[in-house]
């Protein structure tokens, strides 16, 4: 399949292992920043063939483990409404908030549903003038200018029973947070491809220059990481530190500008908080004042809530790159996806989850 | 007089009610199956928690199977609900390597049901049991009052007589087994998905809804005593099947991703969806487990009828790791493919 096979290849990837192993001459830390490279990381074992040098580190690019308990709280709160109907992506109706996740909700008799893409939830709104349709809008640049496109037709509409409930996170500020605490470890980045076909990668450059990492930007099969790994190697081991694009297929340098605009139409940069890490300054979107007609948040009047994390659970270390899983001492025993303490266990991208499902015991 | 004690279920995880992800074939529908299904009907016919059961009466092995078929749509690209109750219990029935013969059908209505839609579906129940050979030979219906059911839902029971002396049974497997699997994984699963939710795709995808009375006939003329064990990979897909097998039988199994068949378009739904092939329900496949000696013979044979062109041999059996199931990925690294707690569910991005 175009596109697809060429990028599981097992010969041009063991070409590419090859040529990582010739080129590393020390240890490189190399941190890897979207759960869903993780994910494919961990389930076809590339982790396991790299050079023994390289060491991987999974960032906070999973759109839900970083989405903050309290937001999920106010997710079930509003779905718990017997006016509404919470429309979501699939993966975040198992997240449990402080006592109970979406799909506990909908079995106790909330109208919650799975859509595949927020359009969906506009036309149930239409279709339910009578019900208030909520629209759960999280992720990183990839999903935001869907959410604006879902915002911008309700209003063109009409619609007066459509709103989306925010938690939309920014990955650059996250990259700069995780450069210039004092505990980093990370030596080069692998950027998300998805965030950059929206954003493009102009806005790399000057974290590459500033913090002298390399960054590339990467995709999501063996091959793409591979590559990507192996173009960062090679700046690490040559002391350089730019911007470079593994991606090519798919990423053009000024991104895809339409949905940018569509992106600043609808929202505006704020801070936010990452499940894990805390505030971040100028992280975040949240809707600009002309659509606040359309924030959830607001029209519920929910407030604000208080929640407690559990103390063992050490999934903001994974996510800052400064632990791995199976070096948290509740990974594989209080801590599984049946029973999970945070939300990288939960997520079937988070770093937890895919080191339970697919490296948790070793195999030889 | 041994005293006498209650015991009691063991707690289902943490949910004090049923969820949807208790009948998505992963962790949870295994947790409610044993620790309250098994627990209070105990016996040792359930307790190999087989698709079936074989019992014996007066000499003659019969093997009894029952399902439930909910699926929305109805009608999806290769089928409806109405063939697939009929296929799916007399698949089961075969997958104790027993001759289906007959099926109780019972069908629980929906007020205002359309009677045409219902026509369709009774006429492709029929035309499917003429295909699989059994007699529909007794039934029920129901009505409900609208809104407390889904349009339609099937209950059909499949009985079957065992035409060899041995066992085929999850039990049965053995170290060294060669895994067998007749054909390209996901294509139900993704068929009714895509309908579902209005997805289109460049190429159609139809479900590989069939019956496999015919290929477990020549599995069996071909493998005979060798065949230790099958099933059909429905709900929970290829993964939920290897790990039933390597907990009942208390064996690792391994298998290799490049032998594992998917269809292009099927592996490209999945890669958009976020979705594994190995846990998408299937509905005219099997999984078999054979003696290494005989899995060339068996693999010919499956690969000589029509719903078997595409099975392969995907894995073996190892003495080491019960109950784990492990895949050697194409690059030559390994994983362990686990169940999943519950629903496999699309992803954000």
């Amino acid at each position: 399949m175009k596109y697809l096979d060429e990028y599981r290849n097992p010969e041009i990837a063991r070409h590419l292992v090859q040529e990582i192993r010739g080129l590393t001459t020390r240890p490189w830390v190399i941190m890897e920043v979207c759960g869903g490279q993780t994910h494919s990381i961990i389930k076809n074992g590339i982790d396991q063939i790299l050079p023994k040098e390289i060491e991987l580190v999974h960032g906070p690019g999973c759109p839900v483990c970083v989405t903050p308990l309290e937001q999920i709280d106010k997710a079930l709160a509003i779905a718990s409404r017997p006016e509404v109907i919470f429309t979501s992506f699939g993966d975040m109706l198992r997240v449990p908030g402080s006592r109970q996740d979406l799909f506990m909700v909908k079995s106790a008799g909330g109208d919650v549903r799975v859509v595949y893409s927020p359009l969906d939830a506009v036309k149930i709104a239409r279709e339910n003038p009578h019900k208030q349709v909520v629209f759960f809008a999280v992720g990183f640049e990839t999903t935001a200018p869907n959410n604006a496109m879902a915002v911008w037709q309700a209003h063109r509409e009409g619609l007066r029973n459509f709103s989306i409930l925010v938690s939309h996170v920014l990955v650059p500020p996250a990259m700069r947070a995780l450069l210039a605490s004092p505990h980093n470890r990370v030596q080069g980045y692998l950027a998300a491809g998805h965030v950059c076909t929206v954003m493009g990668w102009e806005e790399y450059e000057p974290i590459a220059a500033q913090y002298r990492v390399p960054i590339v930007v990467t995709g999501f099969e063996p091959v793409d990481i591979l590559e990507g790994v192996l173009l960062t190697v090679r700046q690490l081991e040559r002391g350089e530190a730019r911007v470079e694009n593994q991606y090519a297929r798919v990423v053009r340098r000024e991104g895809n500008r339409p949905a940018q605009e569509l992106i600043r139409k609808v929202f505006e940069i704020a801070p936010r908080k990452w499940r894990g890490i805390g505030e971040i300054p100028a992280s975040g979107l949240r809707l600009r004042p002309e659509f606040r007609d359309y924030d959830a948040e607001t029209i519920f009047a929910l407030g604000e809530l208080h929640v407690e994390e559990p103390a063992i659970c050490i999934s903001g270390l994974v996510l800052q790159g400064l632990k791995k899983p199976n070096e948290c001492a509740a990974f594989g025993k209080q801590c599984t996806p049946q029973t999970p303490l945070g939300a990288t266990m939960v997520s079937s991208e988070g770093a937890c989850a895919a080191y339970f499902a697919y490296q948790r015991r070793r195999v030889e | 007089m041994s005293e006498f004690s209650l015991q009691c279920p063991l707690p289902i995880t943490q949910h004090d009610t049923i969820q949807l992800g208790h009948g998505s074939g992963g962790k949870m529908m295994n947790d409610l199956i044993g620790k309250l299904f098994l627990w209070a009907f105990d016996n040792p016919y359930l307790n190999k928690l087989d698709d079936q059961a074989v019992v014996e009466i007066n000499g003659v092995r019969l093997a009894i199977s029952t399902d439930s078929f909910v699926v929305d749509p109805i009608f999806f690209p290769g089928g409806n609900i109405g063939e697939l109750a009929v296929y799916g219990t007399v698949n089961d029935v075969c997958m104790s390597g027993g001759r289906p013969l007959f099926l109780a059908a019972s069908v629980i209505l929906e007020e205002g049901f359309p009677l045409a839609d219902l026509r369709q579906v009774v006429e492709s129940m029929a035309a499917a049991a003429r295909r699989a050979g059994v007699l529909i030979v007794t039934g029920d219906t129901k009505v409900v009052n609208k809104g407390k059911g889904d349009k339609i839902f099937i209950n059909t029971t499949g009985l079957g007589v065992l035409e060899h002396p041995w066992q085929i049974s999850a039990g049965q497997i053995q170290p060294g087994d060669a895994v067998l699997l007749s054909g390209s994984l996901g294509d139900h699963g993704i068929a009714i998905l895509s309908r579902r939710e209005g997805l289109a795709f460049e190429t159609p995808i139809t479900s590989d809804t069939a019956p496999l009375h015919e290929l477990v006939a020549a599995v069996l003329q071909a493998g005979g005593q060798a065949v230790h064990a099958l099933r059909d990979p429905t709900r929970g897909g290829l993964a939920a099947t290897l790990n039933e097998f390597a907990a009942t039988a208390r064996v690792g199994i391994r298998v290799r991703e490049d032998r594992i068949p998917v269809k292009p378009a099927v592996a490209g739904a999945c890669e958009i969806l976020g979705l594994d092939p190995l846990y998408i329900a299937n509905e005219g496949k099997l999984v078999a487990v054979v003696a290494a000696a005989k899995a060339e013979a068996v693999l010919h044979a499956l690969q000589a009828h029509p719903l078997g062109r595409e099975a392969a041999l995907i894995g073996e059996v190892m003495a080491g790791s019960p109950g784990l199931v492990t895949m050697q990925t194409r690059l030559g690294a390994w994983r362990i493919v686990d169940l999943l707690v519950g629903e496999q569910l699309p992803r954000i991005c």
